[in-house]
C-alpha cells in the first residue's frame, strides 16, 4: 500500500470530496447500509423496551442490561469467552510459527503441502466442523475407533456431551481452523526477510536458533501482531463451530458470550437482554478493531 | 568458466542430496499436510460408505462396499440442487456487486488524493474487521425493516458489503501499480479516461479482480450465520445451511451429508488454491510487508 501513498502524493492537487463521491459513493453506501446501520440498530435497541415478539417500546434505559446482569449463566459464560479467546488465539499462534518455518523452507513437495494446509482455510467452517462431529462420534467415529486399536482407551469417550471434554474438542477445531490463515500470515512475514540478513548471521557463527530468535522473530513482529488481533476478532466472533458441533450445550456448558447472545435473541426470545449482550459485545469488537487500526497504520508508517 | 559450470553442478547435487535434517523436514511437513487434509478424507471416505457400514463395529477407514451411488442419490434425499442454486445465485450476485462497487473506489482512492481518503481507507479497513456475526441481531432487525427475510437481496447485499474491504485494498494496490504516465500517454494518444481505464489498467488489475472474485465468491459461499438466521425457509436456504437439515434428531444420513458437503467443498478448495499467491495480501490489507 505505500506505492498508493506514493502515487497519490505525486499528485499535489487535492480534490473535494464532492468530485470523489461519484467513485467511492457506492462504497460508502455500501457500507452505511451493511455495517453502520446494523451498528447504530443494535446499540439503539438495547438501550428500548423490547417485547418477545421483537415489537419495539419506548427508551429503557439500563433495563435490558440489568436484565442481563441479573442472568445468572453470565458470568461463567463470559469468563469461558475469555478462556476460548486466549486459549486458541495463543495455540493458534503458538503453532503456526514452527509450521511457517517449515513450509519457508525448501524441500521436494512444498507446494502441495501449502494446498494441503489451504484446504480448511477454503472449506466452509460449518462443515469441517460437522466432518469433526462424525469424527468424534461416541460409537461410529474414527478417534475412539483409533484410540481402542491403539489401546490408549477401553471404553468409547463422548468427546462432545462429555462435560469434560467438549470444550477442549471445540478449541481444538477452533485452532484446526484458524492456523492456516495464520500459517499464511507467517509465512508472507518471513518471506519478506532479506535472505542474506540470515546468510550473513550464519557466516558470523550464529546458530540457526539464534538467526530465527535474534533477527527473523524480531521481524516477524508485525505480520505477528496483525495475525493475533485478525485471529482475536475472528475467535471471538466465531459462531459455526460452537452452533454446528454443540449448540453451545449441554444447557449453557459450552456457549460464549457470541453463542449465547444469538441464543438468547433467536431460540428463547429473550431480545432484552440478548440485544444488551450484543451491544457489550460489539463493543469489545470495537476496541479490538481501534487497536487493529492503531498497529496497522504504525505498520504503514514504519514501512 | 569451466569452474563457474563445477561449481553450479556442485550446487544442484548438493540440493539433491537428503541430509538427515531435510528428512526431517520432509517427513514433519507431509505429517502435518496430511493432519490438515485427514477430516476431508475421511469426509469422502464416508460419502461412499453404505448406510450401513456406518454403524458396523469395528469402524473401516475406507469403504469395504463401495458405494459411488451415493453421490445420485443424495439429490433425491434432499433438496440439495434447490440449495445449491441458492448459494450459486447469491454468491454470484454478490461477486459482481462487489466488483461494481470496488472498482472505481479503488482506481480512484489509488490516483487521487482527495479530502477524507484517510476517513475512507479507514472505513473500510473497520468493515474488514468486523463479521456480520458481531452486528448479526441489528442486521436481523434491518433485513426484517426492508421486508427481506427469506429472500435473496439482503443476503447479497449483506455479503457483498462485507467483502467489499478486501476487494478494495486488493484493487488499489494493483492500481497503484500501473503508472499513471502510460495512462496518460494513451489519452494525449485519443484515448477516452473510460477507454484508458478499461483497454489499459483493467488488464493489468486483472489477476487482482480475479483473486477478488473468487474470494467474494468463496467466502459468501461459506457464509453461515446470516444465512441461517434471515433464511428460514427450506429451499431457498443456501447449501452451508441447508447441510444441517441431513442432522435429523437420531439417524443422520451421514453419507449422502457428506456426499454434499464434498461436492459444496470441492470447488472452492481448488479457486481457493488457485488465488494462494494474493490471499495474504488482500486480507491483511497492505500492513504486511
Amino acid at each position: 500500500m505505500t506505492i498508493t501513498v506514493a502515487t497519490a502524493r505525486k499528485h499535489r492537487k487535492k480534490n473535494s470530496l464532492i468530485s470523489a463521491l461519484p467513485w467511492i459513493g457506492p462504497a460508502v453506501a455500501l457500507i452505511l447500509l451493511v455495517v453502520i446501520w446494523p451498528a447504530i440498530e443494535l446499540v439503539k435497541i438495547s438501550f428500548t423496551k423490547i417485547s418477545l415478539a421483537g415489537a419495539l417500546g419506548g427508551f429503557n434505559g439500563l433495563q435490558n442490561f440489568r436484565d442481563l446482569f441479573a442472568n445468572p449463566n453470565l458470568s461463567v459464560i463470559a469468563l469461558r469467552t475469555v478462556i476460548w479467546v486466549f486459549l486458541v488465539v495463543f495455540l493458534t499462534v503458538i503453532i503456526s510459527l514452527p509450521i511457517a518455518q517449515l513450509i519457508n523452507q525448501k524441500f521436494p513437495g512444498r507446494k502441495f503441502v501449502r494446498w494441503a494446509m489451504i484446504v480448511p482455510w477454503a472449506a466452509s467452517v460449518v462443515m469441517t466442523s460437522i466432518i469433526w462431529k462424525w469424527i468424534l462420534d461416541l460409537s461410529s467415529g474414527e478417534l475412539n475407533l483409533t484410540l481402542t486399536q491403539l489401546g490408549i482407551i477401553h471404553d468409547d469417550v463422548d468427546w462432545l456431551h462429555d462435560p469434560r471434554f467438549s470444550f477442549y474438542v471445540l478449541v481444538f477445531v477452533a485452532v484446526f481452523v484458524s492456523i492456516p490463515f495464520t500459517s499464511f500470515v507467517l509465512l508472507a512475514g518471513l518471506q519478506s526477510i532479506p535472505a542474506d540478513l540470515s546468510e550473513a548471521a550464519s557466516v558470523d557463527g550464529a546458530t540457526p536458533w539464534q538467526i530465527y530468535r535474534r533477527i527473523k522473530f524480531p521481524l516477524l513482529r508485525n505480520s505477528l501482531a496483525i495475525a493475533t488481533i485478525i485471529n482475536l476478532i475472528n475467535v471471538f466472533n466465531s459462531f459455526p463451530i460452537i452452533w454446528a458441533m454443540t449448540h453451545g450445550g449441554p444447557g449453557y456448558d459450552t456457549d460464549t458470550t457470541t453463542t449465547f447472545a444469538y441464543k438468547m435473541a433467536f431460540i428463547e426470545y429473550n431480545m432484552g437482554p440478548s440485544t444488551a449482550l450484543g451491544a457489550v459485545n460489539f463493543f469489545f469488537i470495537l476496541i479490538i478493531v481501534g487497536i487493529y487500526l492503531r498497529v496497522t497504520r504504525a505498520a504503514r508508517i514504519e514501512a | 568458466m569451466s569452474a563457474l559450470k563445477s561449481s553450479e553442478v556442485k550446487v544442484l547435487k548438493k540440493k539433491r542430496e537428503f541430509t538427515p535434517k531435510k528428512i526431517a523436514i520432509m517427513a514433519s511437513a507431509y505429517l502435518i499436510a496430511w493432519f490438515f487434509v485427514y477430516p476431508y478424507i475421511n469426509m469422502l471416505m464416508t460419502s461412499l460408505k453404505p448406510h450401513g457400514e456406518l454403524y458396523t463395529a469395528p469402524t473401516h477407514h475406507v469403504p469395504i462396499h463401495w458405494k459411488f451411488t451415493n453421490y445420485i442419490e443424495v439429490w433425491k434425499h434432499a433438496p440439495i440442487a434447490g440449495f445449491l442454486k441458492s448459494s450459486l445465485i447469491v454468491s454470484i450476485c454478490a461477486t459482481i456487486l462487489v466488483l461494481l462497487v470496488s472498482i472505481p473506489a479503488a482506481y480512484y482512492v489509488a490516483r487521487n488524493r482527495f479530502r477524507g481518503r484517510g476517513f475512507f481507507l479507514l472505513l473500510v479497513l473497520a468493515t474488514q474487521m468486523f463479521s456480520p456475526t458481531a452486528l448479526i441481531i441489528g442486521i436481523f432487525r434491518e433485513v426484517k425493516f426492508f421486508h427481506g427475510l427469506n429472500g435473496y437481496p439482503a443476503l447479497i447485499v449483506v455479503n457483498a458489503g462485507f467483502n467489499l474491504a478486501f476487494a478494495v485494498w486488493l484493487l488499489s494496490g494493483f492500481f497503484a501499480s500501473v503508472p499513471v504516465e502510460i495512462e496518460e500517454a494513451a489519452m494525449v494518444d485519443g484515448c477516452s479516461k473510460f477507454k484508458a481505464l478499461t483497454k489499459i489498467t483493467l488488464p493489468v488489475a486483472l489477476p487482482g479482480i480475479v483473486t477478488a472474485v473468487i474470494f467474494t465468491f468463496v467466502s459468501t459461499w461459506n457464509e453461515f450465520t446470516v444465512a441461517l438466521t434471515v433464511m428460514s425457509s427450506l429451499p431457498k436456504e443456501p447449501i452451508s445451511v441447508g447441510i444441517t437439515t441431513f442432522i435429523g434428531e437420531y439417524d443422520v444420513a451421514w453419507e449422502y451429508l457428506f456426499a454434499t458437503t464434498t461436492i459444496a467443498i470441492i470447488p472452492v478448495v481448488i479457486l481457493f488454491i488457485s488465488i494462494e499467491k494474493y490471499l495474504v495480501g488482500g486480507l491483511t490489507a497492505g500492513s504486511v510487508k
